[in-house]
């Protein structure tokens, strides 16, 4: 129906009502006249027996299945008329709104995305991931082999599969190239539910050694290598130098921990650690049977640990199996993160709903004797009451439209700002549920800030209200309005002092020594030539091949191996103790054990305390040597110098090893996250006594560490070109400063940081237009009351001290209310961001003058206006 | 003697004003004076119900409503009900009906009014 239709029809509607109840009371009074009444008593009783004509008409328009709809429209062209007279108020609240709503819901849309979306795969919530358990070392994700293939034939309740990492060089088709690799058990697809996009997965008959070798191959590489050509399959692939038959493409976007490019059968897998109880390095992923609920599966991989722990007490004593559904293992720690930055939104965007209510309420003051007169000619209270919120709501709903736009816009520039890889990032999307959230936010924001307006609508004391001018109405909502502002000021507080501390922990965490030097050092992982790896002396030869090499280019001043890097991904723990006789099993202490050529000390600017590091003399048949920190030393023996003493690794070998040199201790988890991990001993040892049957895996792993003379990413380059070797099919990849490293380990901490920063300062800016406005407001009810102040001869002094006055007691009040609320956040955050220090005075003693200095300038402005009036103007205004 | 005022029970109002306009086309004011004078003065439509209830039974469907002159050549809205009215005023009486009985049972009061 066009405009003009519905207005014509409403108004013809309005005039049959009229017409209809002039009829009737006409044909009343006539009759009440034939019965010998004077005309006009006789009209007024008709009046009166009808029910008094406009409140019926009321009802009848009430009656009218349609009445709602037309206030309701009748509201919304009143708002938006207000709206339009007053368009810098109106913008203001919008822009506001619509960053506070945007920024809910981005926020939202990455935990939606993350952590309340269910998995992809079928029945999600049926599958679980295993991890094993031992009183001392709690938690762990590895599982050896053997215990995988016996727990697999043995659990009824659970389908089960393995995966581990199995990266490699991939030489045809296409050039060469190291790819991100997984062994997987033949079942995982099964397992996971889904199937590949082509071909088919492993047989179990390919997931045992010596059988063909087979790979599925992901859906990038064969977009890339085979130009996504069905007929891949049945195509070979050179993958580690060995034939391998495609049988499968995995479907797009198909990830275990990361993507991964080729996956290969792990039962074909042969190094040693596939029959080594003590290795456990797979990762099992199980799937609830149906009808099969979590406590059972639970039970029953309880009394297998047990078992296994009797039958294999040297390897499995004490080891037990937990279950966990596998969505929360996917999600890792950036649950409590994700919460965070939602609450901080949240009082962000509460703030700014404050700052509206507290304008809007201003404004319906001002209304206050024009609603009191519509009250006083028959306008209801819940349609007066109804009219305000249909006014915040359409400012809340136009803002909410704005901010899904904003969110629409931010959503993926701040999944790809995200430090590190966010997890399930490609699964957040703005979905209905993100868009009923945000649709929920704006009613409830605009529910909010119309709230106290609507519930101003005057009820009793109407003569009051009509009979008193402006003046004495201006002081009812000071309280209200006190209220709005030492709740913000509050709020305001909150962010600050949590930016502060997330602040000063940053700066006291990157102050840290992270026990290396990180200026001018390069490392990056390393894939030897698949063909340089068929025996242990042309492994060893490869690799100092790789030294030799890497030494000859300009601007590299020394060159190492480590098989890990001090703040990169990866570890290697091994047990050990100090005498003859072993602790219970699964009760050694543990180290970080790195195995490292000798200029590794050099490169990476560790201080040697005590005794020597590792020298080419130290190799294959001469004594085993050990290297260990300080923290060693200190935890296993009660003494910095070590030199000379023994201690026992079993995987090294029955007999003791000495200990030949003492160095400085490295924040290997990071310089926020060492102080709390559970493995902080650490213990190097010479590349060159790796012993032979261990060296192929050693090889897969070794990275390449080197100290340069210039700025380290010039010579990753010329270093590439240089270690490609004879065949040109050895690969340098995720190169890495020492500085990079270092930085990434604090990404989190700086990246909170951040966002605080930027809400906690949103929050002052708001707190402070808030506090503006109120005292603005306030102080222009005043004047005729400061213009009689004047008059009586208070100086400008006086009148600027009266308005700061007021400012400043509810600046207080908000600054003490924050505080206690600050202090009670300031608990919290310790136990959701690893590093972060406990509030201490000084971080409030810094944020809150700097809150307060902001907040009086705020209010400095109107007091100075209030001070310059004119008292005759004053006065007479009003 | 004036006989006692009653007030009407809950929901009764639609249906006397459906059964009334039963009985043919009427205008609001004679609806009023009909409903006072069938019931002798008992039953006394609440001041300011009547015309909200017409509109809610037209809005409704069970009237429907034509501009008319009246005897003495005046236009008034004249109501009268629809298929969907005659239905409802049907179901309602009966179930009226029934429940008169079954109070009546109840108090002792047979079909004919004579305990």
């Amino acid at each position: 129906m066009t405009w003009w239709r519905r207005l014509w029809w409403r108004s013809q509607m309005e005039a049959h009502l009229e017409k209809e109840l002039r009829f009737h009371i006409d044909q009343h009074s006539e009759q009440l006249m034939a019965r010998g009444l004077a005309p006009d008593k006789a009209r007024r009783q008709a009046r009166l027996g009808l029910g008094g004509p406009e409140q019926v008409k009321e009802k009848c328009r009430d009656a009218r299945g349609t009445r709602w709809l037309e206030d309701l429209l009748q509201d919304f062209r009143y708002a938006l008329r207000t709206f339009r007279q007053r368009p810098g108020f109106a913008a203001i609240a919008l822009l506001t709104l619509a960053l506070g709503i945007g920024a809910t819901t981005v926020m939202f849309a990455v935990i939606n995305g993350v952590l309340l979306r269910p998995l992809s795969y079928p029945e999600p919530h049926r599958l679980v991931t295993l991890h094993g358990f031992t009183e001392e070392f709690g938690e762990f994700w590895g599982f050896s082999n053997p215990d995988f293939r016996d727990a697999k034939r043995e659990i009824r309740s659970l389908a089960m599969a393995a995966w581990t990492y199995g990266g490699g060089t991939i030489s045809k088709p296409g050039e060469p190239e190291y790819v991100d690799g997984r062994k997987i058990s033949a079942d995982l697809f099964s397992t996971l539910g889904i199937a590949p996009l082509y071909g088919r997965a492993f047989r179990p008959d390919e997931d045992q050694p010596g059988t063909a070798p087979v790979a599925i191959i992901s859906y990038g590489l064969w977009q890339r290598d085979f130009g996504g050509d069905p007929a891949a399959i049945g195509k070979s692939l050179i993958f580690e130098g060995a034939p391998y038959a495609v049988v499968g493409v995995a479907p797009p976007g198909f990830q275990l921990s990361g993507e991964a490019e080729v996956f290969t059968p792990l039962g074909q897998a042969t190094d040693p650690r596939m029959q080594n109880r003590e290795a456990r390095f797979i990762h099992l992923i199980a799937r609830l049977r149906p009808s099969v609920a979590l406590p059972k599966a639970q039970a029953e991989l309880m009394l297998m640990g047990r078992h296994l722990a009797e039958q294999y007490p040297k390897s499995n004593a004490g080891l037990s199996m937990l279950a966990h559904p596998l969505q929360q293992e996917l999600v890792g720690d950036v649950r409590s993160t994700l919460w965070l930055l939602l609450s901080a939104v949240g009082l962000v965007l509460l703030i700014a709903c404050v700052n509206i209510a507290s304008l809007l309420l201003a404004r319906a003051v001002s209304r206050e004797r024009e609603l009191a007169m519509r009250v006083a000619l028959g306008a209801g209270r819940g349609r007066l009451a109804r009219q305000c919120l249909t006014e915040s709501a359409v400012l809340g709903f136009a803002g909410g439209l704005l901010g899904v736009l904003l969110a629409t816009i931010s959503v993926r520039p701040f999944v790809a700002f995200w430090p590190g890889a966010l997890p399930r990032a490609e699964e957040v999307h703005l979905d209905w549920r993100v868009l009923v959230f945000a649709i929920g936010a704006s009613l409830f924001s605009g529910l909010l800030f119309g709230l106290a307006p609507a519930l101003r609508v005057p009820a009793r004391g109407l003569e009051s209200a009509l009979r008193v001018g402006a003046r004495s109405i201006a002081g009812s909502s000071r309280r209200l309005h006190s209220a709005f502002v030492v709740s913000e000021i509050a709020l305001a507080v909150v962010l600050l002092v949590a930016a502060g501390m997330l602040g000063r922990s940053l700066l006291s965490l990157s102050s840290l020594d992270p026990g290396v030097n990180v200026r001018n050092v390069l490392t990056a992982r390393f894939a030897l030539s698949p063909g340089a790896v068929a025996n242990p002396e042309q492994i060893r030869a490869a690799w100092q091949d790789v030294l030799d090499r890497a030494r000859r280019v300009p601007g590299v001043e020394s060159v190492a191996l480590a098989d890990i890097i001090p703040m990169r991904e990866g570890e290697n723990s091994l047990g050990y103790w100090t005498t003859p006789t072993p602790p219970p099993p699964n009760q050694a202490p543990i180290a970080l054990a790195s195995s490292v050529t000798p200029d590794y000390l050099k490169v990476m600017g560790i201080p040697l305390r005590y005794g020597r590091f590792f020298t080419d003399h130290d190799r294959m048949g001469s004594e085993m040597v050990i290297v260990v920190d300080e923290n060693l030393a200190q935890h296993a023996f009660g003494t910095k110098d070590v030199v000379g003493k023994r201690i026992w690794i079993p995987e090294m070998g029955a007999a003791p090893i000495e200990i030949v040199g003492v160095v400085g201790h490295v924040r290997h988890w990071g310089l926020a996250a060492d102080d709390q991990s559970r493995v902080r001993d650490q213990i190097y040892y010479p590349f060159a006594q790796v012993p032979a049957p261990l060296l192929h895996f050693f090889s897969s792993v070794m990275s390449i560490a080197v100290r340069t003379t210039i700025p380290p990413l010039d010579i990753v380059e010329p270093l590439r070109r240089e270690l490609r070797g004879a065949g040109g099919d050895q690969a340098m990849y995720e190169e890495r400063t020492m500085e990079q490293l270092v930085n990434a380990s604090l990404a989190r901490q700086r990246f909170l940081l951040l966002l605080f920063g930027i809400f906690a300062g949103l929050a002052l800016l708001l707190a402070c237009i808030g506090i503006y406005g109120v005292l603005a407001y306030l102080t222009g009810q005043r004047v005729p009351e400061i213009g009689v102040r004047m008059a009586l001869g208070a100086s400008a002094r006086d009148v600027l001290w009266l308005v700061l006055r007021q400012g400043l007691a509810l600046i207080f009040a908000g600054v003490g209310a924050g505080t206690l609320a600050a202090l009670a956040v300031g608990r919290l955050l310790p136990s959701l961001v690893s590093g972060m220090q406990p509030t201490d005075v000084s971080t409030f003693a810094i944020t809150i003058p700097v809150l307060v200095a902001a907040a009086l300038l705020a209010s400095f402005v109107p007091a100075r206006r209030a001070s310059r009036a004119d008292p005759t103007c004053a006065l007479r205004q009003d | 003697m004036t006989p006692a005022k009653s007030d009407l029970p809950q929901g009764t109002l639609d249906l006397l004003i459906l059964k009334v306009i039963a009985l043919g086309p009427v205008h609001g004011y004679a609806i009023a004076q009909r409903l006072e004078q069938v019931s002798r003065g008992v039953v006394q439509v609440p001041e300011g119900s009547l015309y909200p209830a017409l509109h809610r039974l037209e809005n409704r469907g069970l009237l429907a409503a034509d501009w008319k002159e009246t005897e003495t050549g005046r236009e008034a809205k004249f109501y009268r009900l629809t298929r969907k009215g005659r239905r409802q005023l049907d179901a309602e009486a009966a179930s009226w009906q029934r429940l008169i009985d079954a109070i009546g049972l109840i108090l002792g009061i047979a079909d004919g009014g004579t305990p």
